[in-house]
């Protein structure tokens, strides 16, 4: 009775078995493609086009122009030259000045030293390729043909540079000072934001789980409040308290408000309720085992902060100083309200593709971009990854003792932060109902009139409601359906890696480069999903992109505290997958799938960043409104709008809040 | 137990000859590897119709593996499996005939127990009065006709198991496969419901396949046991079998407790551990081979201080298997006393031998007191050890 | 090949769809014009062209010329209505314009048309450069009114004045190119030189200065006639100052996109904007129209504005604008961040 065959390899006569495919998996194939497709399209493809923008040069091609000069009877002419020939003798353009833009213009004039505009000989002018083009005056012309100009016109003759690929722009990039500044200065601003964020956002979180501090709640609710509005309106707020007709000019001892100090005031009060969030769940999860542990060797204090509380929170505090430090030099509206000459990655882009249309150069300022966000991103990644290995499954709560002292202190920063970020949204509200700041401050409703001003009007609000609706609805449909994807297809491995990879990386894309992205890849008639460009829907396909991360994650979660077996069982029950899909995945996920689409909500309604790019005449959104009232300097509705934003979004979290009790009562009796 | 299993290893791709009567699931030649290792190793497995098979084995010996495959919930990399005469290799699971019970049991938490019963029953062309008439006995028959309203969290982990199983049996499935239904309860539930589980399967006449590491369940449930290790089968046999006559030194060490010396085939019928010689059957080894030999705790026969106390015992002793050895510790385990022995004619090892209250007390063993044991003939095992 | 066919497709469906849809033509129009404004025009010139309808799309100047560019290889318009012309231009370099003489562009002023023949732009109005000057923060301070450009260079104003960014803003580039043309380039640099000393911030948007001024956040701002008298009607205390030199200055103009759908609409429309009717209603809120005789004087501003406006180039300022740009950035862009 042998049992067991020793062989020594796999007998391998054939090809690998493969199962024959169910018609779930067939569904379960396409649905994957269709959402996978869709990250391809609403990410991958974007992001290519730019990056071989950002490649795509404008230089001189002299080589490409030749020219003639007639004597003074214009009878005889003289020998062809090409531009090279004549630089290459003159030097008249250095090799540098050669590299152009979009917009760039050489004076023909520049190669003939002699010239005179009263001469009377003639000029010829011709390009060697077809696409060789310059203008005369305004009109364009191109191509091989000869034309004779006489001087007068000649003149007014300007080359047009050549589209090529090449790393000329960031060649010009790094040799312009200010720009190339710009790194500096982005990186900085993150970086003492991060610190300063941080370290406020510790000290609350740490006063809320380790004291017994009263009003928790209040103060989680406060907390919050910055997540509901865009970051311009903290600069916004800014401008009221601290300019230079500001209630608190003088706190700042004659230094402006406008520059670094603004930049990072209102960084941390936008990035603050992030970092206080992954704090405070950091610290949440602390063992009391080893509180009791130092407290029976006699640790002091301080030794037992360093020793078990710091360590213990020290993934979460990492995690949090990354996402701070993205959401800074990613940040885009606060630096444009309050950041003055001082320049920044985020607005360059703006500036570059709005002020001046070099779209090449903006995309270059995206690619430099990409490279901080990408580092944190990835790091953080890492770090997360370690994370998991240290939670225990049976650490015991914490369970803070009362202690006046420390109960106080705790209690009076978190009344000082709670105060910094109330002020900040009402000193908003003051501005917006104010009639003019500072020299009239009767009480108005005019600053609502938005049909009035720049930047879309009412309809600009109603805009951004059905923008928030839609995301919301069809954000949490996609990123719910390609999370149950990534978790619960069995099979396609490769698939699900290179789906989970795509879904991942809005994280480090900023919403500028994406805005931008999209406009190289929708804009351009060759693509089939031109169609999109300037509706709603790329309006909701972008921000849904840009906001995909998180929600992804959330969904991800949710599906991973599910039985993984569910999907076998339903197999063997022979049910099909939709079946339990919609029996038990999705009433056992609903307050994750609620979460997502609140979530997705208010960052529909509060973001500028991808948007500021994409929005059409009939399109304009509130929180662009914002930001385009701030800049023709109606600052006034500026706030206002904010604070409608404001309102929408509490109003959004309330009906929430209601929603998901109502629902849970429903579905959620098993719990 | 007609149809124990495969014998002879076929080679791949040439068809079996058809066997008496066709056993029920037949697994061929079913290979899986995962990269580089190798999880099941060349696997050939016949089951009969209405069998209760127990794979065994230490975790990660494969046996979860199997169960996986022939489900089709992890495809093998090669090799064939028929269930009832049809080739279900490559079927999706969906497309294959069975029930299954998890470990984690995997209830669905938002439904009732009545809803998690009834979720393999709707969509399949049974009317309402049928599922719920349906529900109803089911819910009888593992005796949990009052809790029907509740939700999985509010019952008790037994109670949940039952639900499983109800849940899997409610379509009627040829074949019922539990991956280690009974692990995460605690032991007096467990050993209540294997009874439960056997005596559903006996009623049902259903072909029942469980994954286990408790070698304890496994004796007491299983028709046959399949004992697996790194992959490969190390024996097939009925529990009797498997304990009395384990077919390699794995079995006998992982089923039962057993203690193990090195020896050396003298002759044939003789084999010397320590420094002395022991009657045994040597089967094939010839002499001059090492081996390993093994004795159980509870075969060991202690004949009290005397020599001539052997005549109370009923069966013949050799001398050569009398050994005197010295009680070092006695440890009370309830039903009986666990002795630790050494004995000069073993060398240095300590022999560990179960003797019965009774036999302790009537032959007045005592820590330090020296006895005379012996080592039954047939209850001495040898297997084949490499230099 | 596919894309060939979905050109074809796509061409065909544009074309064939609104034919459907309506026996109007619609023509899709582009403008920066103030959006208050848009529905009066609208409404005035489909009444007396009942077969033609106007769609807008609005924004700002520098937002609707990016889009015109990006969508060069792929233009959505059939009008632009009321963009500046050195925006025009730069389509116009990039042969987006469709040349075309309107009837009646006779009657206009020749600074408000093309140069070349016949042209691709004409004009509708004008906005000039002028300085917002919050008198209740300069008497704070002890200042006075400054009348001319050179005043803005006393050391007096240091960090009281504002301008907008000539890199970002239309209105920036045009005081810079206004000072260029006046003085020529080398004094112009040096003035700007200067100036820059007591600039506090160079703003994004041209009209922002003046809301500042207004709102007191600076004393001075370089910005343009119309939002100053916006400012001074909504009760900021301030005074519009046209310096002496002469100002700098920017056409609003109108355009026809080459290759439109509706090229004969388009004319229709184009004719129109060139009409006495059109510029007087123009005049509603810029105080100089390209058709003369027509302006009146416009609340808070003077009534001789256009004598202050200086012979402006566009052609020269549109060819030189890189250049320029390029220089200035890397006089100011650089040396404006704060010393660390």
């Amino acid at each position: 009775m042998n049992i067991t065959l020793e062989a020594p390899y796999l007998p391998l006569t054939g090809k690998r078995l493969r199962q024959e495919t169910s018609r779930d998996d067939r569904i379960k194939f396409g649905l994957m493609a269709v959402i996978g497709l869709y990250l391809i399209v609403a990410l991958g493809a974007p992001l290519f086009v730019m990056l071989s923008k950002s490649l795509s040069t404008y230089r001189f091609d002299l080589a490409a122009f030749e020219f003639q000069v007639s004597d003074e009877t214009r009878t005889k002419w003289g020998r062809v030259v090409t531009g090279d020939a004549l630089n290459r003798t003159l030097a008249a353009v250095a090799e540098a000045d050669l590299a152009s833009s979009t917009d760039g213009r050489l004076a023909a004039t520049k190669f003939f030293p002699d010239f005179s505009f009263r001469s009377p000989v003639h000029y010829r002018i011709r390009g060697t390729t077809d696409d060789a083009a310059f203008l005369v005056g305004s009109t364009l012309e191109k191509g091989t043909e000869w034309r004779e100009y006489d001087s007068g016109t000649f003149r007014r003759i300007m080359l047009r540079p050549a589209r090529t690929l090449g790393l000329d722009n960031f060649k010009t990039y790094f040799s312009t000072p200010a720009l190339a500044r710009s790194i500096y200065n982005s990186v900085l601003m993150a970086a003492i934001s991060t610190v300063v964020t941080i370290s406020i956002a510790f000290a609350l979180a740490y006063g809320l789980t380790r004291s017994c501090m009263p009003l928790k709640g209040l103060f989680r609710g406060i907390l919050a409040i910055p997540i509901l509005v865009p970051s311009l309106l903290p600069g916004i707020a800014l401008v009221y308290l601290f300019g230079n007709q500001g209630i608190f000019k003088d706190w700042l001892l004659g230094y402006s408000i406008y520059g670094p100090i603004g930049i990072v005031i209102g960084s941390v009060f936008f990035t603050l309720p992030h970092a206080f969030l992954i704090i405070l769940t950091a610290l949440s999860i602390a063992d009391a085992r080893h509180y009791e542990a130092a407290a029976s060797l006699k640790a002091s204090k301080w030794r037992t902060f360093t020793t078990v509380t710091l360590p213990g929170a020290r993934f979460g505090i990492v995690s949090a100083a990354f996402v701070v430090f993205t959401l800074v030099i990613t940040d885009f509206g606060l630096p444009k309200v309050i950041g003055g000459q001082y320049g920044m990655l985020a607005v360059d882009i703006y500036k570059q593709v709005i002020g001046q249309q070099n779209f090449e150069m903006g995309a270059v300022v995206s690619v430099i971009l990409l490279v901080p966000a990408i580092l944190a991103f990835a790091v953080d990644r890492r770090m997360q990854k370690r994370q998991v290995a240290l939670l225990s499954a049976r650490a015991v709560p914490y369970v803070p003792k009362p202690n006046a002292r420390m109960d106080g202190i705790c209690f009076a920063f978190a009344c000082l932060v709670s105060f910094f970020i109330l002020g900040m949204i009402a000193m908003c509200q003051i501005a917006a109902v104010v009639k003019f700041w500072p020299y009239d401050l009767t009480l108005t409703a005019k600053n609502f009139a938005f049909d009035l001003m720049d930047g879309g009007g009412w309809s600009a609000y109603a805009n951004s409601i059905r923008l928030a609706l839609l995301t919301a609805l069809f954000g949490s449909v996609i990123v719910f359906a390609g999370a149950y994807m990534v978790e619960k297809a069995d099979a396609f491995r490769f698939g699900r890696n290179v789906f989970h990879f795509l879904a991942m990386m809005p994280m480090a894309v900023p919403g500028m480069v994406l805005g931008l992205a999209y406009i190289f890849f929708f804009n351009n008639p060759a693509n089939p999903l031109n169609a999109i460009y300037g509706t709603m829907t790329i309006l909701v396909v972008s921000t849904v992109t840009h906001f995909y991360t998180v929600a992804h994650l959330t969904a991800l979660t949710a599906l991973k505290q599910m039985d993984p077996e569910f999907e076998s069982v339903a197999a063997s029950l022979k049910q099909p997958f939709h079946r339990l899909f919609f029996r038990v995945t999705l009433p056992v996920c609903l307050p994750a799938i609620l979460n997502i689409a609140i979530y997705l909500f208010v960052n529909a309604m509060t973001t500028v960043s991808a948007v500021v790019f994409l929005y059409a005449s009939d399109t304009k959104l509130a929180s662009v409104a914002v930001l385009n009232m701030d800049d023709a300097g109606d600052i006034a509705p500026a706030a206002a709008m904010g604070m409608m934003i404001f309102y929408t979004n509490v109003a959004a979290k309330l009906i929430h809040a209601l929603l998901a009790r109502g629902l849970l009562a429903r579905t959620q009796a098993w719990r | 137990m007609r149809h124990a299993l495969s014998i002879e290893p076929t080679p791949t791709g040439i068809a079996r000859a058809p066997e008496v009567a066709a056993p029920y699931l037949e697994i061929s030649d079913l290979w899986k590897s995962y990269g580089d290792f190798v999880a099941l190793r060349d696997i050939s497995l016949s089951i009969a119709k209405g069998e209760f098979i127990c794979f065994l084995g230490p975790s990660g010996c494969g046996k979860t593996t199997l169960l996986r495959a022939i489900a089709g919930l992890d495809l093998q990399s090669a090799g064939r499996i028929l269930q009832g005469g049809r080739n279900i290799s490559t079927l999706p699971a969906s497309n294959r005939d069975y029930g299954i019970v998890f470990q984690s049991y995997a209830l669905f938490p938002n439904l009732t127990i009545e809803q998690n019963i009834a979720f393999g029953l709707e969509n399949t062309g049974r009317s309402r009065a049928e599922i719920a008439t349906r529900v109803t006995e089911l819910l009888a028959t593992v005796g949990l006709s009052e809790q029907s309203k509740k939700y999985p969290a509010q019952l008790s982990g037994g109670q949940q198991q039952r639900i499983a199983l109800a849940r899997a049996i409610a379509i009627s499935p040829g074949l019922l496969l539990l991956d280690e239904p009974l692990s995460a309860l605690d032991a007096k539930v467990r050993v209540h419901l294997r009874h439960e589980i056997k005596s559903l399967q006996r009623k049902l006449g259903v072909t029942t396949i469980m994954v286990t590491h408790d070698q304890e369940e496994a004796l007491a449930m299983a028709d046959r046991i399949v004992v697996m290790n790194h992959g490969v089968i190390e024996q097939v046999g009925s529990p009797t079998e498997i304990y009395s006559h384990p077919k390699t030194l794995f079995v006998a060490d992982f089923i039962g407790e057993t203690n193990q010396f090195p020896a050396m085939v003298l002759k044939d019928g003789a084999v010397e551990i320590g420094h002395s010689a022991f009657d045994c059957s040597t089967k094939d080894l010839a002499a001059g081979a090492t081996a390993t030999a093994v004795v159980r705790p509870v075969d060991i026969i202690p004949h009290g201080a005397h020599a001539h106390v052997v005549s109370a015992v009923d069966r013949p002793a050799t001398p050569q298997n009398l050994i005197d050895a010295e009680v070092r510790e006695m440890e009370f385990l309830g039903m009986f006393w666990r002795t630790r022995l050494t004995a000069p004619r073993l060398g240095e090892r300590t022999l560990v031998a179960d003797f019965s209250v009774n036999a302790v007390r009537r032959l007045n063993i005592e820590t330090g007191g020296v006895i005379q044991v012996e080592i039954p003939r047939d209850r001495l095992l040898l297997f084949p050890r490499s230099a | 090949m596919n894309r060939h066919m979905f050109f074809m497709l796509a061409g065909a469906m544009s074309v064939v769809l609104p034919a459907i849809a309506s026996a109007q033509t619609e023509l899709t129009v582009y403008t920066a014009v103030e959006a208050v404004d848009l529905d009066r025009y609208k409404a005035t010139f489909e009444k007396s062209h009942p077969d033609i309808k106007i769609n807008w799309v609005r924004d700002s100047t520098g937002v609707m010329t990016a889009k015109l560019l990006a969508e060069k290889d792929n233009p959505q318009a059939d009008v632009v209505w009321g963009l500046a012309a050195t925006s025009l231009l730069l389509l116009k370099t990039e042969g987006m314009l469709e040349a075309y003489q309107p009837k009646g562009v006779e009657a206009l002023d020749k600074k408000f048309v093309d140069k070349d023949n016949p042209p691709s732009w004409v004009g509708m109005d004008a906005y000039v450069a002028a300085l917002c000057y919050n008198t209740v923060e300069g008497e704070k301070l002890g200042l006075k009114a400054p009348k001319s450009w050179d005043d803005l260079t006393k050391p007096e104003y240091k960090g009281h004045v504002v301008m907008p960014n000539p890199a970002s803003s239309g209105t920036g580039f045009l005081d810079v190119s206004g000072w260029m043309q006046m003085w020529g380039e080398e004094k112009a640099w040096s003035f700007m030189d200067k100036l820059h000393e007591n600039i506090s911030a160079y703003t994004h948007s041209g009209s922002k200065p003046c809301k500042m001024a207004g709102a007191g956040e600076a004393v001075i701002g370089v910005s343009f006639e119309f939002p100053g008298a916006k400012a001074k009607s909504a009760g900021a205390p301030i005074d519009i100052i046209f310096p002496t030199e002469g100002s700098g200055w920017e056409a609003e103009a109108t355009a026809i996109i080459a290759g439109t759908a509706n090229l004969e609409a388009a004319k229709t429309l184009v004719d129109w904007s060139v009409t006495k009717e059109a510029n007087e209603m123009y005049n509603a809120g810029y105080a100089v129209v390209a058709y003369p005789g027509v302006a009146k004087p416009v609340e808070h501003l003077p009534s001789d504005i256009a004598a202050k406006m200086i012979d402006n180039d566009f052609e020269w300022a549109a060819n030189n604008r890189a250049t320029i740009l390029k220089e200035w950035q890397k006089r100011y862009d650089a040396k404006s961040e704060p010393k660390s």
